[in-house]
């Protein structure tokens, strides 16, 4: 597909090998996740409280609800996973990469929208008005936080002249773009934990709706969901490192250890914010997105653009 | 050959499910086939190499096709499209329509001519069907793009049955705006 690139496609085996990856992120993430509850509750311990309650859910009985529709609702809450496995299947770790496709920002973009629809239809599936509920909230998040992630996203490929998700870590030889578009990094962090539907936009799974679009999801079903929103959280993580932390640059250690270094890094500051940010409610949120996030990121794209000429 | 018998079996794909929008019965369940067969196009332009364009077209019709959904659920049919209800109306006559559409296409495909294939596709086609859509008339796009948006903007607040007044009171001096839908930066 591209001519020449910074990295090395390998065999689609390898796949087996990225998902695994993803699945130690997601342990990682999921384990602190459980220490932070519990030191929030005055207990010690709770690491492996994530995997008591995938056990309790694995041995649940399937709940469901009448005239439920099993086939879109499957889909929407077993979907998250697979889009996060497509989202990985473009990140380079150091040197190599699986589909080094030459739009990969693109497809990763492709694959976080798929997700509206995901949480859509787990929402609609279960025929409860408390998950419709939740899944509208989703939408209604969407439509605020998905143009500012869009234009985080040009960013970065503007500075690279690329689309290419090597091309773009190798274009960030001695300055970081965290560093020089902070904007767009930002935005980027906060459009990964709106489609994980985490900390502040929980809302569409709030407690106050009954779990939202989760509220009728049970047993392994439940399981694969959460597992998911793990998933989309560890693969926005991932895909942050060689668009805007460098890639695998970085001394003493090999490429590949750098990348899931930084990806760690990046995925436990989005677990430990989950405790610290308020929730943004669907209805006001719209306006922030639209009115405060939009202009700074197209800003943040025109200096961005403005400095790229200049230097060629 | 395999990706002769994948480009195939995906176009089967994005016609099977263009057909099931009209065969099932709820409206998500519409919606939604009609995203999938979108993006079985989409995934059939990758095997055209036209990558950007393929994955835009995934990107694009998942996200209107999870808005629409809303619309559609909100707007059609006597109940709100909560309820299965059926996809199609007027049925002979679309029946006659369609049969006519394919019949007159189908004896276009059999009877034209069809040319031999001259030169050889350049490296990157995007970029020269971007240049064949868009080149010299670049700079016509470029104008209808904002002319395009400000019409939008315009019939928006044409009909929206609330005006400033509504909102800033007869001396348009009232803050915070009285919405029934607050905002969320407190204007």
């Amino acid at each position: 597909m591209a001519e020449t690139t910074a990295v090395t496609s390998v065999g689609p085996a390898w796949a087996l090998a990225a998902a695994a990856t993803l699945g130690a992120l997601v342990i990682l993430a999921a384990a602190f996740q459980g220490l932070l509850t519990a030191r929030s509750q005055g207990a010690t311990g709770g690491i492996t409280r994530p995997f008591g309650e995938a056990a309790r859910l694995m041995r649940q009985r399937r709940r469901t609800t009448v005239s439920a529709d099993g086939l879109l609702w499957r889909i929407g809450s077993s979907g998250l996973l697979v889009a996060a496995l497509l989202m990985v299947a473009v990140v380079p770790l150091g040197e190599w990469t699986i589909f080094d496709l030459d739009v990969g920002v693109m497809w990763f973009n492709a694959m976080d929208v798929l997700v509206w629809a995901l949480i859509w239809l787990t929402g609609w599936g279960a025929n409860s008005a408390h998950s419709l509920i939740g899944g509208y909230r989703f939408l209604a998040h969407g439509l605020g936080y998905e143009l500012p992630l869009m234009f985080a996203l040009v960013a970065p490929a503007i500075a690279a002249s690329s689309l290419n998700v090597g091309d773009v870590a190798a274009a960030q030889e001695g300055l970081w773009f965290a560093v020089w578009m902070p904007v767009a990094f930002l935005a980027y962090c906060l459009g990964v934990v709106a489609f994980s539907v985490w900390g502040p936009f929980e809302p569409a799974i709030g407690s106050d709706l009954g779990g939202g679009v989760r509220a009728e999801l049970s047993g392994v079903d439940r399981l694969v969901f959460e597992l998911g929103r793990y998933a989309l959280l560890a693969a926005g993580a991932a895909f942050a490192v060689p668009m805007f932390l460098g890639g695998g640059s970085g001394p003493l250690l090999a490429g590949w250890v750098w990348v899931l270094i930084k990806a760690a890094v990046l995925l436990g500051v989005f677990v430990w914010g989950r405790r610290r940010l308020p929730a943004f409610r669907p209805d006001k949120f719209l306006e922030v997105g639209w009115l405060v996030l939009l202009p700074a990121v197209l800003l943040q794209d025109l200096i961005v653009a403005v400095v790229s000429v200049w230097r060629t | 050959m395999i990706a002769d018998i994948a480009f195939w079996a995906i176009g089967a794909v994005a016609v099977l499910a263009g057909a099931a929008v009209f065969y099932v019965d709820s409206m998500a369940r519409a919606t939604y086939a009609l995203a999938v067969s979108f993006i079985a196009v989409g995934f059939q332009l990758l095997f055209l190499q036209q990558n950007y364009v393929g994955v835009v077209t995934v990107l694009m019709m998942v996200m209107e096709m999870a808005i629409m959904a809303v619309y559609m659920v909100m707007f059609m049919g006597m109940n709100p499209a909560l309820m299965p209800m059926s996809m199609v109306h007027d049925n002979k006559k679309s029946l006659a329509v369609a049969i006519g559409t394919f019949a007159f296409l189908a004896a276009g495909v059999l009877l034209i001519d069809w040319p031999a294939r001259r030169g050889a596709p350049p490296a990157d086609v995007t970029s020269a069907l971007g240049e064949a859509l868009m080149g010299p008339k670049m700079l016509v796009m470029a104008v209808i793009s904002p002319v395009m948006v400000a019409t939008i903007v315009a019939g928006v607040v044409l009909a929206a049955h609330r005006t400033r007044y509504d909102r800033f009171g007869d001396d348009l001096k009232r803050r915070p705006a009285e919405d029934p839908q607050p905002g969320g930066i407190g204007r």
